[in-house]
């Protein structure tokens, strides 16, 4: 589904990304691994289709529409509620019946509670909570997610666990951290970039 | 498991479009376009100045036109070739194209400002003005080149990068869009604005002074021509030694 | 249909945003009234109708930079944009939501500007209405693009202005033109050609821009 090959990204004079080759089939959990600076949040932008390699190749064999991404940022309006926000996300990924994912999402990831409020009032934590649910609201088949237990609390880390031993089946996934041990038992292969 | 890694080789990748950057066909190309330029100018200034009829109403100072109109148009020759790189890189995302497309508004705006000098000039003697807005391709041409001097506000302001390849290219190709539609715009405000004053060109050029127009623009476009092989083989020299200075790194 | 729900889930979005955060809209409709009052003094007494004219049309063209320059603001300072290309709609439909809020805002300001003008200069007539509802598509379609160019540079709100001015000149020209002469009809109908080059180029390069 992804391969890479000779994979370069430069930002202006400096290198992050150098030479990289891979291969990810469809249903593997890839974690990708290694220090800050070593380039993890831009393979998973290159790979998303959020920036152009600048050397090599990259064929990413995927419709966008079934592509979840995670960022750093939580990529969620300020002004709007979370159940805005997701209601936007629902929209725009085509789904028909956003309202009971929405729903759903939120309750797996406790945030049901609140839904209605500003998410400029919620804590580093709950937003990356919603930001997961943004990424998983349109079901996608393959995920990326970059360092996605950031932030979060023991109680946030177990749903989120829990949630991607569930969608393990038949997804690809991406998951770049600099501390693997949580998801050792999930992973099909590790990439470790210096 | 999935064959996953860092290639060991993956420092000594290929640098690029680099050392073979095209400098020995380039020189040769330049030079000869340099030879040519050198050449069509010094003659067609000649006849301008010694060959062609002087003008029935303004007498010698009319001969600036010979430098003027070739300098404007082998500015707007410039733009359009921006544009037609620019719009080559976005259809090709071939980043070769980015380069073509600077160096060519460079190009332009070099000439623009070429343009604006001698139209003013020109002004100063026919009607004592440096500047005259009822002049309407010196109008036009102000326009465009706040327009283009904009593009490299732009450029310098932005990182490197497929982003800034991407923006300059959209902006190249609005900034031809807006020459006609600029065109049109000063022409009505003329009707209502600014008063039209009388063009500079009869309706009847004798042949002898079409002949030495026609040499001066050769000699203009293939100056403008020699520049832009000339910086563009710069440019390259410059991406290929960042290449391999990062190489050894 | 779906391009047309993007649209209008992307347009809802924004004026929700504005409704909420009540930051553009506010400070738009403050600077036109104090740039008309700082003309009234800039204009010596007993000038003509029309350098008020004139300045009413730079007035409106400033107020838009003011708006122009927030447009992406929400997305620019939090990464959002990436939230909105990742997703699977057409990005032509980012820039037509963002250009609707725009005229809107414009529409909003000019309905405070104008009467403003009608009582501190002199009356309004309907051609200058007419233009100026035809320089809001022009100036949000050129806007909405260039502000997305200028979000990537590090100096995006200097930049904006420089990259807008060139553009706006035939927008004043064409509205000055209307408001002013004995026959408006050769300007309005310019300005709706500029309309519609402008936002079909800016409608098919927004991809580029906001892509790699």
């Amino acid at each position: 589904m992804i391969r890479a090959r000779q994979l370069s990204k430069r930002f202006g004079e400096k290198r992050v990304l150098a030479g990289l080759d891979l291969d990810v089939a469809r249903g593997e959990f890839l974690l990708v691994t290694g220090p800050n600076g070593a380039g993890k949040t831009t393979l998973l932008r290159l790979i998303a289709g959020l920036a152009a390699p600048t050397g090599g190749e990259l064929d990413v064999d995927i419709d966008r529409a079934e592509v979840g991404f995670l960022a750093h940022e939580p990529l969620v309006y300020r002004e709007l509620t979370a159940l805005e926000n997701l209601e936007l996300y629902g929209r725009l990924y085509r789904l028909p019946d956003r309202g009971e994912r929405t729903g759903m999402l939120l309750e797996r990831f406790g945030l049901w509670r609140s839904r209605n409020e500003r998410t400029a009032t919620f804590s580093r934590g709950m937003l990356q909570r919603l930001a997961l649910c943004r990424t998983f609201l349109h079901d996608p088949a393959l995920y990326l997610l970059d360092e996605p237990f950031a932030a979060l609390d023991t109680e946030g880390a177990d749903l989120l666990a829990r949630e991607l031993e569930e969608r393990r089946a038949g997804r690809t996934a991406v998951v770049a951290t600099h501390d693997p041990e949580p998801l050792q038992s999930l992973a099909t292969g590790r990439l470790v970039l210096a | 498991m999935s064959t996953s890694s860092l290639s060991e080789d993956g420092r000594t990748g290929k640098a690029g479009p680099a050392f073979d950057f095209g400098v020995a066909s380039g020189r040769r190309g330049a030079s000869t376009l340099a030879l040519a330029a050198a050449g069509l100018l010094v003659g067609g200034i000649a006849l301008a100045l010694y060959w062609a009829p002087e003008d029935a109403d303004q007498g010698f100072s009319q001969k600036i036109f010979y430098l003027h109109v070739p300098v404007a148009l082998t500015a707007y020759a410039s733009f359009a070739w921006a544009a037609w790189k620019a719009f080559r890189l976005l259809s090709t995302r071939d980043s070769r194209y980015d380069l073509e497309s600077y160096t060519a508004v460079h190009m332009g705006v070099i000439f623009g400002l070429l343009t604006l000098v001698t139209g003013s000039i020109w002004a100063k003697i026919s009607w004592g003005h440096w500047w005259s807005w009822g002049e309407r391709q010196l109008v036009l041409f102000l326009i465009v080149f706040l327009f283009y001097s904009a593009y490299f506000m732009l450029r310098y302001s932005t990182e490197p990068g497929p982003r800034r390849e991407r923006n300059s290219a959209v902006y190249a190709l609005f900034g031809v869009a807006l020459i006609p539609v600029s065109f049109l715009a000063v022409r009505i405000a003329g009707t209502i604005l600014h008063p039209t004053v009388f063009t500079h060109e009869g309706a009847n050029l004798p042949w002898e002074m079409f002949l030495a127009f026609c040499v001066c623009l050769a000699g203009m476009l293939s100056l403008a021509g020699s520049l832009y092989l000339a910086e563009l083989a710069g440019k390259r020299a410059d991406v290929a030694l960042r290449d391999l200075r990062e190489l050894l790194a | 249909m779906t391009y047309a729900s993007d649209v209008a889930a992307l347009a809802r979005k924004d004026l929700l945003l504005e409704l909420r955060s009540r930051d553009t809209l506010p400070a738009m409709l403050l600077f036109v009234v104090s740039a008309l009052v700082v003309f009234h003094f800039a204009l010596p007494a007993e000038e003509s109708e029309r350098a008020e004219t004139g300045l009413l049309w730079i007035a409106i063209v400033f107020t838009a930079l003011l708006g122009l320059t927030r447009a992406f603001a929400a997305e620019r300072d939090q990464g959002l944009l990436d939230g909105l290309v990742l997703a699977p709609c057409d990005r032509s439909a980012i820039w037509l939501a963002k250009c609707i809020s725009v005229v809107a805002f414009l529409v909003v300001a000019e309905a405070v500007a104008l009467p403003s003008f009608a009582l501190f200069f002199g009356p309004v007539g309907w051609e200058l209405v007419v233009a100026v509802a035809l320089a809001d598509i022009g100036i949000a379609a050129v806007g909405t693009l260039l502000s997305a160019v200028a979000a990537a540079s590090r100096a995006r709100e200097l930049v904006l202005p420089l990259l807008f001015l060139p553009l706006a000149i035939p927008i004043v020209i064409g509205g000055v033109g209307a408001s002013l002469a004995g026959n408006p009809a050769s300007f309005l109908g310019f300005l709706a050609l500029y309309d519609t080059i402008f936002a079909i180029l800016s409608w098919a390069s927004f991809e580029y821009v906001v892509t790699e």
